[in-house]
């Protein structure tokens, strides 16, 4: 019998890892957004998207909470808020 | 072919057999001459294999793990405080489902330094998930380092294999060894085709991060594999058997145990010696017996039950001690009576032989002579009081 770990690349990519995220997570409030994509530079799990102005957001199936993007936010329209906060 | 032989070359020359592609290893007393006479091989162009020389057991272990990761028969052999050096690898080579196989020349563990035998290193790494094969004598360890890469190799296991051999007693010792020959080593071990491989054209990842979600099927994957071996090794040994007459189950060996109402159950060299014991009481009228344990892990609890579910006393004995707990083998036995209506009346469990200390004739006969009514849940045989004392005072 095999377990899941014998793999084929792109694992990171297939099989969700936000159940890391414990926390909090950003909130991404889509108002005074340049575009200036600092944000999803900065992500460490690449997990935002996004293009035009107030049009990013971020895959909580992969986000961990980490902070950086609403702490690099030049306009802090990202803002980290309490995991089981509603939106 | 028969061939007078030390322990170690007799290993040496079988490994060589199986035409390993990668062997790495660092020296160990008493592992040493096995890899001196493979690096040898290797340097006379008698074996057609990279050896490659590390500065540690670790990085030896990382080798092998290499090697093995991309599709390689690959070897190491170590003892010991190498042994516990490689730790972590030895786990991660299981977790990755590497067939290997490892000699463990079976020594004691620091502190205090002492390079003699006992059992304490292997069967400290008894959870690590790879099968453990212990040697009663210099052919046994011979033969099952050929039936362990058959184990290893095959696709429905996939894991690990450490061959355990006494060091010293089988890894110094000479005997007389029924060396295979090669025809006959490639029609039992043909060449390794892996599963999986590290491959560019085809990647692949291994033993990468598995979270919560994922981790628990991965112990249990191995867990459920073990079982399975408990069926598919006794299967390879048949199979050795009729390619080269010589005949193992694999798992354990009972030992005139037919009516016999007190028995030794005991792993590697020491059974070589209680046989004979054996032998010497039953011709004097004693009903006494020995189970030998080959396979430690998977342990063969269902066979072990068989064996012994009717003999009235059991003893255990081992060359190793879970410090402050029991003696690992004898936890083995009595777990394998837990809730059972059949059991031994008596099951008790001594500790003999550790850091080199010889376990004698007479010792067996005072295990023998200890196995009573009176059940004793971990005494030390030929322990010297006199060398004990209670305060530093």
């Amino acid at each position: 019998m095999f377990g899941p770990l014998i793999v084929k690349a792109g694992t990171s990519k297939n099989n969700k890892t936000g159940s890391w995220r414990t926390e909090s997570r950003p909130k991404f409030l889509k108002k005074n957004c340049i575009a200036c994509k600092m944000c999803r530079v900065i992500c460490p799990e690449g997990c935002i998207t996004g293009d035009q102005k107030n049009s990013y957001d971020c895959d909580y199936a992969f986000c961990k909470g980490c902070g950086n993007c609403a702490m690099i936010c030049p306009k802090q329209d990202i803002i980290m808020i309490k995991e089981e906060a509603k939106e | 072919m028969k061939e007078f032989q030390e322990g170690s070359k007799a290993v040496a020359d079988i490994v060589s057999l199986c035409k390993p592609g990668v062997i790495s290893a660092y020296p160990i007393t008493p592992q040493t001459h096995i890899v001196e006479e493979l690096a040898q091989l290797v340097a006379d162009g008698k074996l057609n294999s990279q050896f490659i020389n590390v500065e540690s057991e670790h990085s030896a272990a990382s080798v092998v793990l290499g090697a093995a990761a991309t599709g390689v028969r690959s070897y190491t052999a170590t003892s010991s405080q190498g042994l516990f050096y490689m730790a972590e690898v030895i786990f991660n080579i299981a977790g990755m489902r590497l067939p290997l196989v490892l000699t463990c020349a079976n020594r004691a563990i620091s502190a205090p330094i002492n390079i003699w035998n006992d059992q304490q290193d292997s069967i400290s790494l008894r959870d690590s998930g790879w099968i453990q094969l212990y040697a009663e004598d210099i052919q046994e360890a011979v033969d099952l380092h050929l039936i362990g890469y058959r184990i290893s190799e095959d696709k429905s296991m996939m894991l690990p294999v450490m061959v355990c051999m006494d060091g010293f007693i089988l890894t110094h010792g000479i005997e007389v060894v029924d060396m295979p020959q090669q025809q006959e080593v490639d029609k039992f071990l043909p060449s390794y085709k892996p599963l999986y491989k590290l491959d560019v054209e085809n990647p692949i990842s291994m033993g990468l991060l598995a979270d919560p979600d994922y981790y628990t099927e991965t112990r249990y994957a191995i867990h459920d594999t073990m079982k399975d071996a408990l069926t598919f090794i006794p299967k390879v040994t048949a199979e050795f058997a009729k390619v080269f007459g010589r005949n193992y189950n694999g798992l354990l060996e009972e030992y005139r145990t037919k009516d016999a109402e007190r028995v030794i159950v005991s792993m590697g060299s020491v059974c070589g010696t209680i046989k004979e014991v054996v032998d010497e009481l039953r011709a004097k009228g004693k009903k006494v017996g020995l189970v030998k344990i080959t396979s430690f892990r998977p342990f063969p609890a269902a066979a072990v039950f068989d064996a012994l579910k009717d003999i009235p006393k059991v003893a255990i004995l081992d060359k190793s001690v879970s410090l402050g707990s029991y003696a690992p083998l004898a936890v083995e036995i009595k777990a394998a009576f837990f809730a059972k209506k059949k059991a031994p009346k008596i099951i008790s469990s001594f500790v003999a032989g550790l850091g080199g200390r010889d376990i004698t004739k007479d010792s067996i006969k005072e295990v023998f002579s200890l196995l009573t009514n009176k059940e004793r849940p971990c005494e030390f045989i030929d322990l010297k009081p006199e060398l004990l004392r209670e305060s530093y005072e």
